[in-house]
């Protein structure tokens, strides 16, 4: 029992990682959150139903048509909904404003088309593996070696190549970093992408666990709470967080009570920020203004 | 008659709400996805009070609002003495809007998710025009008071505000305490007119909804918003579109503003104002 929650705990943990880093990206270099990002991770899980249930494709190309059709939408995003924004210097409420707006007009643009019925994956990953007498699912497995790979490749992206030390520059300051040749444009249309493509695997593994459907970014909120809860802008803080939400999650419902697992999150949300107001690993830096 | 009767009626609760927002929103500057929460509260407190207790209902109406103020300070004290960043602020705000949908949920006064029914129908067409008017001038009065100006002074720059001697905490907890006022007493004759309510009506959306209206109708106005409010009730209900288109092109609208409006419909003027001026001009050529 103990083993096997604590494994669920991790992979979904390792799901929310991967959403809070996307999160994490966008908000330490544009200072604002993207409420946005929810249904992004929403369309990534019909995106990757679509590719496995119509066209058939397995789970891996399933996920990666879902990681790309999410990046170009996240791109899409930048470029119309914060773009405009960023030429004018406009302060973070606005961002905030168009972000929400972008995530109310996806939400229920999948609504009117799709429709508000809940879908479920072809199973994928339905056995589950004897652990020293404990049953630990397959699918929370490859969850959490999949969530563990990317981040690990993001964070190699991130060290060891030019456009990660761009990246990371940009995050010091943005405009300092254009003066020195970083070409802005092209390093959010980057940085966007990679949010968009974690943020296409989440919703992938999402689906296959729970169901397909359009409030589904709901869940995304969790991720949303683990960015905050490492510190938010903080990528080693995302991934932190995310597995610390999970196992708090996984141990509250397990051990406690299901129905009171979302107040759980919340709450300790709550109570962190109080005692630390900027997260586990956050920069103490106050709002830009 | 009544069909235009009741979308006015509910145009107007919702520009009630939406007041509420605008104050906290447009001039404080700060940004809420919490506010259904005191929506829900004040139309629980008030239904209660007159369902259960036989409350008069202007009573009723009141202590709604003062209902959603003492939870403001449930969530204000400890969220803005904190200094939170205003990004962290929204998504407190936002738990303690689902946490309060939960518990209103399960408590066996409220009738749990099932909702309490059969409400006394107080909100007619000229109440609701009533307590609008008087919220308004509510709301001007707040505004044009020095706890008006401290809370503009914390829009424009809050460092300067606070070298100037404005306690930030007092400022931005009394205009939360202000907007949950006006949310509550929205709530109150919503439950009063649509005689039903249940916890699943004050969600994120509803909070969303309201966001939009003080966005679109304009950031530090009072006119502008109320307008939006009552426009955004009455038009897609006028041309029959289905609910979730409706909420299809508010999130266009939004993005639309924020990219080629930020001031939105009226942001930062009065229709008052604008009356004003053409009276002047009016004279002027008069003369």
């Amino acid at each position: 029992m103990l083993l096997q929650t604590l494994v669920t705990g991790l992979a979904i943990g390792g799901v929310y990682a991967l959403m809070a880093v996307g999160y994490s990206l966008v908000f330490s270099i544009l200072n604002f959150s993207n409420f946005a990002h929810g249904v992004i991770i929403m369309l990534g899980a019909y995106f990757g139903y679509y590719l496995c249930s119509s066209l058939g494709l397995g789970i891996g190309a399933s996920m990666l048509g879902a990681m790309i059709g999410t990046a170009v939408i996240s791109i899409l995003n930048e470029k119309l909904a914060y773009r405009p924004l960023r030429l004018r210097k406009a302060v973070p409420l606005y961002f905030m404003i168009s972000a929400m707006g972008a995530a109310m007009f996806l939400e229920n643009m999948v609504y009117v088309t799709v429709g508000s019925h809940f879908y479920s994956y072809p199973s994928f990953f339905t056995g589950s593996i004897s652990i020293g007498g404990a049953y630990v699912g397959l699918l929370d497995i490859v969850a959490l070696s999949i969530s563990t790979f990317f981040i690990i490749l993001l964070t190699l992206f991130l060290n060891k190549t030019m456009m990660g030390t761009a990246i990371r520059a940009a995050s010091r300051d943005m405009l300092v970093a254009s003066t020195l040749g970083v070409n802005i444009d092209g390093l959010l249309m980057v940085v966007f992408a990679l949010a968009g493509g974690f943020a296409g695997i989440a919703g992938v593994f999402l689906g296959v666990k729970y169901l397909v459907y359009p409030t589904m970014g709901v869940i995304t909120n969790k991720a949303y709470i683990a960015a905050v809860i490492g510190g938010i802008g903080s990528l080693p803080g995302a991934i932190v967080g995310g597995l610390i939400l999970g196992l708090v999650e996984s141990f509250v419902s397990a051990y406690i009570s299901t129905t009171l697992r979302d107040v759980f999150s919340f709450s300790m949300l709550i109570i962190l920020l109080l005692v630390l107001p900027s997260g586990l690993f956050g920069k103490t830096l106050d709002e830009k203004l | 008659m009544g069909y235009i009767n009741s979308v006015l009626t509910l145009g107007c609760i919702q520009a009630v709400s939406v007041l509420g927002l605008a104050l906290f929103t447009g001039f404080t500057g700060q940004f809420s996805l919490g506010h259904a929460a005191f929506i829900g509260i004040g139309a629980y407190v008030s239904a209660i009070l007159t369902f259960y207790y036989h409350v008069p209902f202007i009573l009723a109406l009141i202590l709604g609002g003062l209902g959603s103020v003492v939870v403001s300070f449930i969530i204000g004290v400890p969220t803005l003495k904190a200094k939170l960043r205003s990004d962290y602020f929204v998504i407190a705000i936002m738990g303690f809007g689902e946490a309060v949908r939960v518990v209103l949920e399960n408590l066996n006064i409220t009738q749990g998710a099932r909702g309490l029914a059969g409400i006394e129908k107080y909100s007619t067409l000229p109440v609701v025009i009533l307590v609008l008017a008087v919220c308004c001038w509510l709301a001007r009065s707040f505004i044009v008071s020095r706890y008006g100006w401290r809370a503009i002074a914390v829009r424009e720059d809050p460092i300067a505000a606070e070298m100037m001697g404005i306690n930030l905490f007092a400022t931005k907890m009394l205009s939360l305490a202000g907007s949950a006022f006006f949310c509550g007493v929205g709530g109150a004759l919503l439950a009063h007119f649509l005689m039903y309510i249940q916890p699943v009506m004050f969600t994120q959306v509803q909070s969303t909804q309201l966001v939009a209206a003080v966005v679109a109708g304009g950031i530090g106005s009072i006119s502008g918003p109320v307008i939006m409010a009552i426009f955004f009730i009455a038009l897609p209900e006028m041309l029959r579109i289905a609910n979730m288109w409706r909420l299809v092109i508010y999130g266009l609208v939004l993005i639309l503003i924020m990219v080629f409006r930020p001031s939105g419909l009226m942001g930062y003027h009065e229709l008052t104002e604008l009356g004003k001026g053409l009276f002047r001009r009016l004279k002027k050529e008069g003369s």
